[in-house]
């Protein structure tokens, strides 16, 4: 087993890792926040998927597909907030949680009944197929688009949230939100934009997800098992432990990939066991925010 | 608080007939199982709702009395289902056997993935459990050689049920029926004992508020994994229930699908209630038939009754049901 192999299997586990950061953010981001655990994430995740898709093939052009279906489905989720979770801050922790899970059960047969249960093949886009010479080896164009394409995001949500007013009224609002209302910030407008942050996170993380795997309604179920394995093992509500953790994740089941496929899917799991045994908070947690 | 058999502290306030009736709780539960396959329609709908009744009542343990909102609990389901499909078709173990081998091996299991998540809490605990419950699933799948892989466990029928020389024909869904009613009927008489202990009265003393049970002294850590252990065993009884009824383990049983399934159960019906679950069970079932015979996307339907349930009736039929009869305050 040659050197460039394995630098290329982990440039494989980064794109991978890539697409679990953007989901697996958007589920940090409105635990964080709203401390809410939308268990619809996977479901929106799949619809961002079938969105992108179908206006991809609606304009003739993967690119707008890929603008308009996060900003789409992002206003879905405001849509969510504002006439189911809305109704249930201040109950139990967990009713958000039992809500959205039922939620996911609308989502994904109501794309069952329009595009039917069978996977469609989510074609990548012409300026992307084929493969880059990166002198040690060849590397799927597209899978590099979504490394560059996820590091920019990133880089514009860390200085949105860093360097400007609104960023600061967003992390101030997650810090006591209560204050924040008696400075005259409407937080509810703010709950409302997060979640619909988060769900347009999750559409992006679909789309982009498209030309690597299948799309199909059961996608999502897998997605939010490995989204709450990232979360998890980061720290829930860390944005830094999400970015950790989907790359730890993607080139571990990357690099295992290579020597033990059948234990692929597996090493994810026994990774966040291995974490949670030692730090029970996540790696970037903060000790008594999981409660 | 503690120390009172029977809950006693928490039934004074209910009126007097009404604690007489909670007393009999299980014989009641019982009397009802009993009659059930001539209420409903069919009885094969009658064994599943038994079998999920058994399921989801060990999960209400955890759920609904010591408030820990598990998404795993279809790992227990699976395992007790494959344990006593392997124990049976693999090794030729009876199956008086094989199920109080696939209970244990069950219950090791839920201590495994109990040291683990209980490590964790509240929503942390459920996105750890629904993730080790997800690995579960995924080595069955890839044991195949053992499980079957996607095809699910074949190859082990039980048609005959013998024990003490009795021969039970197991194929007559009536005989299934009353076979498969002994094993809820353990299952409500041992969960019964279980909340009546004092160790009970501690789980609900974790629900209502830990920081303050642990202050009392008690070893909070130490009880919520002996509960989830306790709540593994009777949930895997139902796998094992399934697995002698079915004679095949369909892999599904493992996905976390199933555990919402079991998640939606309890609140149809009502947590923390004891019979609740069998009442959530038998409603969802109910639902599930009457709305795929008009239309193969029953689940949205599902989805929606669940959405209101939560948002409107937390407290589920059942529980409503007792509140608006006055046992609301009563020991549930």
């Amino acid at each position: 087993m040659d050197l460039s192999l394995i630098i290329m299997q982990l440039l494989s586990g980064i794109a991978l890792g890539a697409v679990l950061v953007i989901t697996a953010l958007g589920l940090t981001i409105v635990f964080g926040m709203l401390g809410v655990v939308n268990f619809a994430h996977g479901a929106l995740f799949m619809i961002g998927a079938y969105a992108g898709l179908y206006l991809a093939s609606l304009t003739g052009s993967f690119w707008w597909g890929l603008l308009l279906a996060p900003i789409l489905i992002g206003a879905f989720g405001m849509l969510i907030e504002f006439v189911l979770i809305r109704r249930l801050y201040g109950r139990s922790i967990d009713d958000p949680l039992l809500l959205t899970f039922g939620l996911s059960y609308i989502l994904v047969e109501g794309v069952r009944i329009v595009f039917g249960s069978d996977g469609i093949p989510f074609p990548t886009p012409p300026q992307l197929i084929g493969v880059l010479d990166l002198g040690i080896g060849f590397f799927p164009r597209y899978r590099l688009f979504v490394i560059v394409l996820v590091a920019v995001v990133l880089l514009a949500l860390w200085l949105t949230l860093e360097k400007t007013r609104v960023g600061l009224i967003v992390r101030a609002g997650a810090r006591d939100p209560t204050i924040m209302q008696v400075l005259g910030v409407d937080i509810g407008r703010v709950w409302l934009a997060i979640f619909g942050l988060g769900v347009g996170l999750a559409a992006l993380g679909g789309v982009l997800a498209g030309p690597m795997r299948s799309v199909n309604p059961e996608m999502g179920s897998l997605v939010l098992a490995e989204a709450f394995v990232v979360t998890v093992i980061g720290g829930l509500g860390s944005i830094v432990g999400a970015v950790v953790a989907g790359l730890m994740v993607g080139i571990s089941i990357s690099l295992v990939a290579l020597f033990a496929p059948e234990m692929a899917t597996i090493v994810m799991f026994a990774l966040m066991a291995v974490v949670l045994l030692i730090r029970p908070q996540g790696l970037f947690g903060v000790r008594g925010r999981t409660a | 608080m503690t120390s009172s058999p029977g809950g006693q502290t928490l039934a004074k306030s209910a009126p007097g007939g009404f604690d007489r009736i909670l007393d009999h709780r299980v014989l009641l539960s019982i009397a009802v199982l009993a009659i059930l396959p001539w209420l409903l329609p069919s009885k094969a709908l009658a064994v599943n709702v038994l079998i999920y009744g058994v399921v989801v009542m060990g999960y209400n343990l955890l759920f609904g009395y010591t408030g820990l909102l598990s998404f795993g609990q279809a790992a227990f389901f699976g395992a007790g289902a494959y344990f006593t499909g392997i124990a049976i078709g693999r090794y030729g173990v009876p199956w008086f056997a094989a199920v109080a081998i696939a209970v244990l091996l069950s219950t090791c299991l839920a201590a495994l993935i109990g040291i683990v998540s209980t490590r964790t809490r509240g929503i942390y605990f459920s996105m750890v459990t629904l993730a080790l419950a997800q690995l579960v699933y995924y080595v069955a799948l890839q044991a195949a050689s053992f499980t079957g892989g996607e095809n699910g466990l074949r190859g082990f029928t039980v048609d005959r049920i013998s024990l003490f020389g009795l021969q039970v024909n197991f194929l007559d869904p009536v005989n299934k029926y009353y076979v498969l009613m002994v094993f809820a009927a353990l299952a409500m008489w041992f969960q019964s004992r279980i909340l009546n202990s004092p160790f009970g009265a501690v789980i609900e003393a974790i629900r209502e508020n830990e920081q303050r049970a642990r202050a009392c002294g008690y070893d909070v850590e130490r009880s919520k994994l002996v509960v989830f252990m306790l709540s593994g065993a009777i949930s895997s009884l139902g796998g094992c229930m399934l697995a002698l009824h079915l004679s095949i383990v369909p892999l599904d049983i493992l996905h976390y699908q199933t555990s919402g399934m079991i998640v939606m159960m309890v609140l149809l019906g009502g947590a923390r209630s004891f019979f609740g679950p069998f009442v959530g069970a038998a409603s969802f079932l109910i639902l599930e038939d009457v709305i795929s015979l008009w239309t193969p996307h029953w689940q949205i339907f599902v989805g929606a009754i669940f959405v209101l349930f939560v948002l409107f009736l937390p407290k589920g039929i059942w529980g409503t049901l007792l509140d608006a009869l006055g046992f609301g305050k009563a020991r549930p």
